[in-house]
C-alpha cells in the first residue's frame, strides 16, 4: 500500500508538473478559472487593494469617453476590469514581432515566477490555421478572451498585409532641413540676386544681340547702320571700293564729324570692339547704308540739322519718323 | 575706417592729375577661386564633347522639344498654378497630374510618346521647392532646389500674359564644364528658332551658383536703349545633383552631387 500511494502521488505530481510545463493542453475546468480570477483580488485582501486600475491615474491615458491602457500585453487597448493584464491572473494576448504573430498566455500557476509568467506560442502564417491554433491553445478559456484574441489577430494580419503592399509602392523620403543651412542659403541667394543685377544684364545681352544682327531686318535703326558703317570706314582705310560705296563715302564724310562727336558722348564703347571683329556684317552694312542714302536725300533736312544735332547725343528724332509707326505697332 | 577713407580722398584730390587710378573694389566675382573646369571658348575637347553628347540632336535641329510638366503627389493650389504658368512660358509643354504614379514607370511611357524632357516640380508644405529636369531619351537628369517662386500675379508689372510665340533664351555666366552642361539642358527646353516677333526672352542667369529664371518682354526704344517688362513667373534654382541617365535615385550614375561638407567650405568657390 505504502509504495503504491507514493507512486500514485508521484505519478499525480509528475503528471501535474508535466501538465504545467507543457504549453498545449490546459484541462482546467472553468470554475477553477473564475475562482483564480477572484483569487487574485481575494489574496490581496479587502481594503488594501487600490481601486481599479492599479496604476496612477495621472499615467492613464484618457479621453472624454474612454480610458486607454498602455500596457503592452493588453488585449483590447482599453482600460477595463476585464481587459487589464494586471488585474486578471489568466490572460492571453496576441503580439507581433517582425511580421510574425505570437500568442502570449498568462496563468495563475506561474504568478510567482515573473520571468516565466508569459508563455509564447508562434502562430502559423496561414490565417485559418492560426485561428485554429488560437482555439486549440485557449480551449476552456473564457469566451471573452478567446474572441478578443482572434479579433486582434485578424487586425494585426490586416495591417501586416498593408505594410507589405505599401513598401512596394513609392515611399516618401523625409529629408530634414537644417536651419542654419537654410538661413545661410537664403542670405546668399539674396546677395547673389543683388550682385547679379539681372535687369542690366538682360538689357546688355539684348543690345549685344541687336548689334550682332541676330534680329536681322526687324529693327531698322538707321543710326545703328550708320555707326557700323562708320566704324567700318575707320577700321579699314581701304575698303573693297565698290562704286556705290564711294558715293556713300561722300555723305559719310559730311556727317562723320558730328556723328563722331556724338559717339564720344555715348558710353557704349563695346560696340566698336564687337564691330571690328565681326566680319559678316559688312555686307549687310553696305545694303543698309544704301537704303539709308536715298531716304536721307529725299528728306533733305540733314544738312540743316547738322549743327543742331551736335548738341544732342541722340539723333533719333528725325529718322524715327519713318520707322516709328512700325515700332508703335509692335508695342501695341 | 571712415577716417582712412577721408584721408585717402583728400590725398587724391590734392594730387590732382597725378593721382593713381582708382582701385577696383574687390567683389566675390573678382575673388572667385579659379575653377579648373572653366570652359575656354576655344576649347576643342569641350566642343567635341558637346557635338557628341545627348543634346547633339537638339542642337543639330533634329528633334523638336516636347516637354512634360508634372508635380509630386497631391499638388496644392500654388504649385498647380505655377505649373500652368510654366507651361505657358515653355512652348510645346503639357501639364499632367501625377496621381501617385511611379516615375520609373512614367519615363518609358513618355519616351514612347516622344517627349524630350520631363520636369517634375516637387512640393512641400504647399509651396514648390524642388525641380527635377530630365532629358528623356536617356539624357542627364538634374535635380534642383527651387526657391523664391513668384507667380505672375505677385510680380509688380502691368504686362499681359505671355503669348504663344517662341521666346528667346539667354544663358548667362555658365562658365565651368558643369555649368555648360546645365546650360545646354536649359537651352534644349526651348525650340531652336525663336520668333522675334513675340519679343519675349527667357533668361537663366547664373550668379554664385544660383540660377535665376526670369521671363521678360523687351522693346527696343532706340538703338542703345531697350526696355524690358517682366511677365511670367520667376524662380531661383540651385543645383543639387546631376545624374547621367534618366531619373533613378538608387542605381543612377551621378556626375555631380552637392556635398555640403566639401563644397560649402569656401565663400569664393563656385561650381557652376
Amino acid at each position: 500500500m505504502a509504495p503504491a500511494v507514493p507512486a500514485v502521488a508521484e505519478a499525480a505530481a509528475i503528471s501535474y508538473c508535466q501538465r504545467q510545463s507543457r504549453p498545449g493542453l490546459r484541462p482546467d475546468p472553468p470554475s477553477a478559472a473564475s475562482s483564480t480570477r477572484q483569487a487574485s483580488t481575494s489574496t490581496w485582501g479587502g481594503g488594501v487593494l487600490p481601486p481599479f486600475p492599479f496604476i496612477l491615474a495621472s499615467l492613464l491615458p484618457r479621453t472624454k469617453t474612454q480610458n486607454f491602457c498602455r500596457n503592452e500585453y493588453n488585449l483590447t487597448g482599453l482600460c477595463n476590469r476585464s481587459s487589464c493584464p494586471l488585474a486578471n491572473s489568466q490572460y492571453a494576448t496576441i503580439r507581433e514581432e517582425k511580421g510574425r504573430c505570437y500568442l502570449y498566455m498568462k496563468t495563475i500557476e506561474r504568478a510567482a515566477f515573473p520571468r516565466r509568467l508569459w508563455e509564447r506560442v508562434l502562430l502559423s502564417k496561414n490565417y485559418e490555421k492560426a485561428l485554429e491554433e488560437i482555439d486549440e491553445n485557449l480551449i476552456y478559456w473564457p469566451r471573452f478572451i478567446r474572441h478578443k484574441c482572434k479579433q486582434r489577430f485578424t487586425k494585426i494580419t490586416q495591417y501586416l498585409i498593408r505594410i507589405r503592399k505599401l513598401t512596394l509602392k513609392r515611399q516618401r523620403k523625409l529629408v530634414p532641413l537644417r536651419r542654419k543651412i537654410e538661413r545661410r542659403e537664403k542670405r546668399r541667394e539674396e546677395k547673389a540676386l543683388i550682385a547679379a543685377q539681372l535687369d542690366n544684364a538682360i538689357e546688355k545681352e539684348l543690345l549685344e544681340r541687336l548689334k550682332q544682327d541676330t534680329y536681322g531686318d526687324i529693327y531698322n535703326f538707321p543710326i545703328h547702320a550708320f555707326d557700323k558703317a562708320l566704324q567700318q570706314q575707320d577700321a579699314e582705310s581701304e575698303s573693297e571700293s565698290d562704286a556705290e560705296k564711294e558715293e556713300d563715302d561722300d555723305e559719310d564724310m559730311d556727317k562723320r564729324e558730328f556723328v563722331e562727336a556724338d559717339d564720344s558722348d555715348l558710353s557704349d564703347f563695346e560696340d566698336m570692339d564687337k564691330l571690328e571683329t565681326s566680319s559678316e556684317e559688312e555686307q549687310e552694312e553696305e545694303e543698309e547704308v544704301e537704303k539709308k542714302a536715298p531716304r536721307s536725300k529725299s528728306k533733305g533736312k540733314t544738312p540743316l540739322k547738322g549743327p543742331a544735332r551736335r548738341k544732342r547725343p541722340y539723333i533719333e528724332i528725325e529718322y524715327e519718323e519713318e520707322t516709328e509707326p512700325a515700332t508703335k505697332t509692335k508695342a501695341a | 575706417r571712415m577716417a582712412a577713407k577721408k584721408k585717402r580722398r583728400k590725398e587724391r584730390e590734392a594730387l590732382g592729375d597725378e593721382a593713381p587710378p582708382k582701385a577696383i573694389p574687390k567683389t566675390i566675382e573678382n575673388q572667385r577661386v579659379y575653377d579648373e573646369t572653366t570652359v575656354d571658348p576655344n576649347d576643342e575637347e569641350v566642343a567635341f564633347d558637346e557635338a557628341t553628347d545627348e543634346f547633339a540632336p537638339y542642337f543639330n535641329r533634329q528633334t523638336v522639344p516636347k516637354i512634360l510638366i508634372t508635380t509630386s503627389d497631391r499638388p496644392r493650389g500654388r504649385t498647380v498654378r505655377f505649373c500652368e504658368q510654366l507651361s505657358t512660358v515653355i512652348p510645346n509643354s503639357h501639364v499632367y497630374y501625377r496621381r501617385g504614379l511611379a516615375l520609373k514607370r512614367i519615363i518609358p511611357q513618355c519616351i514612347a510618346r516622344d517627349f524630350t524632357d520631363l520636369i517634375v516640380i516637387n512640393e512641400d508644405r504647399k509651396i514648390p521647392n524642388g525641380l527635377v529636369l530630365s532629358h528623356l531619351p536617356d539624357g542627364p537628369t538634374a535635380h534642383f532646389r527651387m526657391s523664391s517662386v513668384r507667380l505672375r500675379k505677385e510680380i509688380k508689372r502691368k504686362g499681359k500674359e505671355p503669348t504663344e510665340h517662341v521666346p528667346e533664351v539667354i544663358l548667362n555666366n555658365f562658365t565651368t564644364r558643369l555649368g555648360h552642361s546645365v546650360g545646354r539642358m536649359f537651352a534644349s527646353l526651348f525650340p531652336h528658332d525663336p520668333q522675334f516677333i513675340g519679343r519675349q526672352v527667357a533668361t537663366f542667369h547664373n550668379q554664385r551658383d544660383y540660377i535665376f529664371f526670369r521671363f521678360h518682354r523687351y522693346i527696343f526704344k532706340s538703338e542703345k536703349k531697350v526696355g524690358i517688362q517682366e511677365l511670367g513667373p520667376r524662380f531661383t534654382l540651385k543645383l543639387r545633383s546631376l545624374q547621367k541617365g534618366t531619373f533613378d535615385s538608387k542605381f543612377g550614375e551621378y556626375e555631380w552631387i552637392h556635398k555640403r561638407r566639401e563644397m560649402d567650405t569656401s565663400r569664393r568657390k563656385f561650381h557652376l
